[in-house]
């Protein structure tokens, strides 16, 4: 027979130890080095909030297919789970860096007496107070779902009562509630209001939809390695089907969102909504193409075919690519703002720190694996999921 | 001349454990007709999977093109307008109808390579085995077209030996 509970060895610690030091000798490069202070605070935004929704896609994907009454998700959904376990470090590395100066470094708006009269206008919504009330709020829900919904579930595993499952529906209803709401509002206050003065209605659900597709991918990642090193043996290639099928589908839904955003503000041309676009195409027009070619043309065509999406050898890459590719989809949104086009750089700062972030996350992920048992057996659907397979 | 030879179940068990029976002394199956979808019948009788999802690519593919060519040659040479100022080769302002021509061309694809693969459509001649597919029978049909007398006695053999309730020769 096969693991059913994950170990964690030392070996596999001391890589994402190794990670981790690589990230911190980074950040102390950044700081001994001449580089701007916003740089270095525009990357640590960056990693925090895109591994920060790595851990919410993570509780989405487990509670989006609760309340769908879904089967199949049973086998894989500790890796939903455990990716869950980040949420409540990320939302202290954000605090951190919020608290420690790097608000005044990232948004304008907190500026308070060089406001001028546009900013003065949205100074209700965008002042200090109110954005550490919403913080503290999506903070502390976020994390208390993601706790309450580890623990039903290990629940239900251990005691097999049908009254857990009904808990876990209810959670998972308040979250996915919840989280439609807070993963658009707090990407206006975490992201869009780097630029305060520009805006897009479209703009919250672009970020979700970006996070989301490199969530799976990242989901995929994590199931490859647990493969790779021995366990998950009872998810076979009809459950990586439907990841892959995800990693497609909302790789195209990325770029509908994405063009839908761009041609609207392309084809008004008001110079008010334009502006955001002509810093892009000034001094990142690289970015701004390889964006597109990373996050819609590879997922597009290398995953159209029904056995690219079965077969780890072309999903691998492909998540790979996406999984960098919507991590340069969130450096294009924050640099231009923050930093601005002569001055940034994609360097040692950033791809350290990016590896030290996905060091900690994976610890942290890892950690939470090897808490509870890989196989839910006890869950009700967890039968249909060990026997499920799609027909086309 | 006899072209068909069925053999009926009335219930999808049999049929499964008739099939492998009738397969493996060598017979081809042309075709079962079942009352709904039976699971794992398309494994038993060797049936590969749909080749309509390459036509719609195809579809797919040349209708981008096409879309997108076409509005390229009228905005440029055939009938040039300027809207607010935009540059007439104006990739964004394609992009809505390129896609909405790629999907209306797949869709046809794939519609008519389906009637015309299966052989449907206005005017089509349709072969009733029996009536009783859409109800309660499960019927296996077996193209007997050419083959001599003695042969189709033979398989008429397997045939009841794998247990069908009832054979029928048709033309």
């Amino acid at each position: 027979m096969e693991n059913k509970t994950f170990t964690l060895t030392k070996k596999t610690i001391a890589v994402f130890v190794v990670m981790i030091a690589i990230g911190l000798i980074a950040l102390a490069f950044g700081f001994l080095s001449d580089i701007n202070g916003k740089r270095i605070a525009a990357n640590l935004l960056l990693n925090s909030y895109y591994f920060l929704s790595m851990g919410l896609i993570g509780l989405f994907f487990v509670t989006v297919h609760t309340i769908a009454e879904s089967g199949w998700h049973t086998s894989v959904q500790r890796i939903g789970e455990a990716m869950s376990a980040f949420i409540p470090v990320g939302g202290i590395l954000l605090l951190i860096l919020f608290i420690s100066g790097g608000l005044h470094q990232l948004y304008e708006w907190t500026d308070k007496d060089h406001l001028d009269e546009l900013l003065l206008k949205k100074a209700a919504y965008l002042n200090e107070p109110f954005f550490y009330l919403r913080f503290a709020i999506f903070f502390i829900v976020w994390s208390a779902l993601a706790y309450y919904v580890r623990r039903t579930s290990i629940a239900l595993d251990k005691l097999g009562d049908v009254k857990y499952l009904n808990k876990l529906r209810m959670l998972s209803a308040i979250f996915i509630v919840f989280y439609a709401v807070s993963s658009v509002v707090s990407s206006w206050d975490w992201l869009m209001s780097i630029d305060a003065h520009w805006f897009s209605t479209l703009y919250g659900w672009y970020v979700f939809i970006s996070m989301l597709a490199s969530g799976i991918a990242l989901f995929i990642l994590i199931l490859f390695v647990l493969k790779k090193m021995g366990y998950m043996g009872h998810v076979n290639h009809e459950h990586v089907h439907d990841l892959g099928k995800y990693l497609f589908g909302f790789s195209i839904f990325w770029a509908y969102l994405w063009f839908s955003q761009y041609m609207l503000i392309w084809y008004a041309n008001i110079p008010e909504e334009t502006v955001y676009f002509y810093e892009r195409h000034k001094y990142f027009e690289n970015i701004f193409y390889v964006n597109l070619v990373l996050n819609f043309a590879v997922p597009f065509l290398l995953l159209m075919a029904r056995n690219t999406k079965r077969m780890f050898t072309v999903l691998v890459p492909v998540a790979v690519i996406v999984f960098v590719g919507h991590w340069v989809d969130l450096y294009q949104l924050i640099m231009p703002g923050v930093v601005g086009g002569e001055n940034s750089a994609i360097g040692f700062l950033e791809i350290g720190l990016t590896i030290g972030y996905l060091g900690l996350f994976m610890i942290v992920v890892f950690w939470a694996l090897s808490k509870a048992p890989l196989v839910p057996k006890n869950h009700p659907y967890y039968k249909e999921s060990a026997e499920y397979h799609t027909h086309y | 001349m006899n072209n068909y030879i069925t053999a009926y179940y009335s219930d999808e068990e049999d049929l499964l454990k008739g099939l492998k029976q009738i397969i493996s002394k060598g017979l081809k199956v042309n075709d079962v007709l079942t009352p709904f979808p039976v699971h794992g019948l398309d494994k038993v009788i060797g049936l590969r999977r749909s080749r309509l999802t390459r036509v719609a690519f195809a579809g797919g593919a040349i209708g981008a093109l096409v879309g997108f060519l076409f509005q390229a040659w009228v905005f440029t040479n055939a009938y040039p307008i300027n809207f607010g100022g935009k540059p007439f080769f104006a990739v964004p302002s394609f992009i809505p109808v390129t896609f909405e021509i790629a999907v209306l061309f797949a869709a046809f694809a794939m519609v008519f390579g389906f009637l015309i693969h299966n052989k449907l459509g206005p005017g089509s001649k349709n072969i009733i085995h029996d009536e009783r597919v859409t109800d309660d029978r499960f019927l296996i049909v077996l193209d007997i077209k050419g083959e001599a007398n003695d042969k189709i006695k033979s398989i008429e053999t397997i045939l009841s030996d794998a247990g069908a309730q009832g054979i029928t020769i048709k033309e």
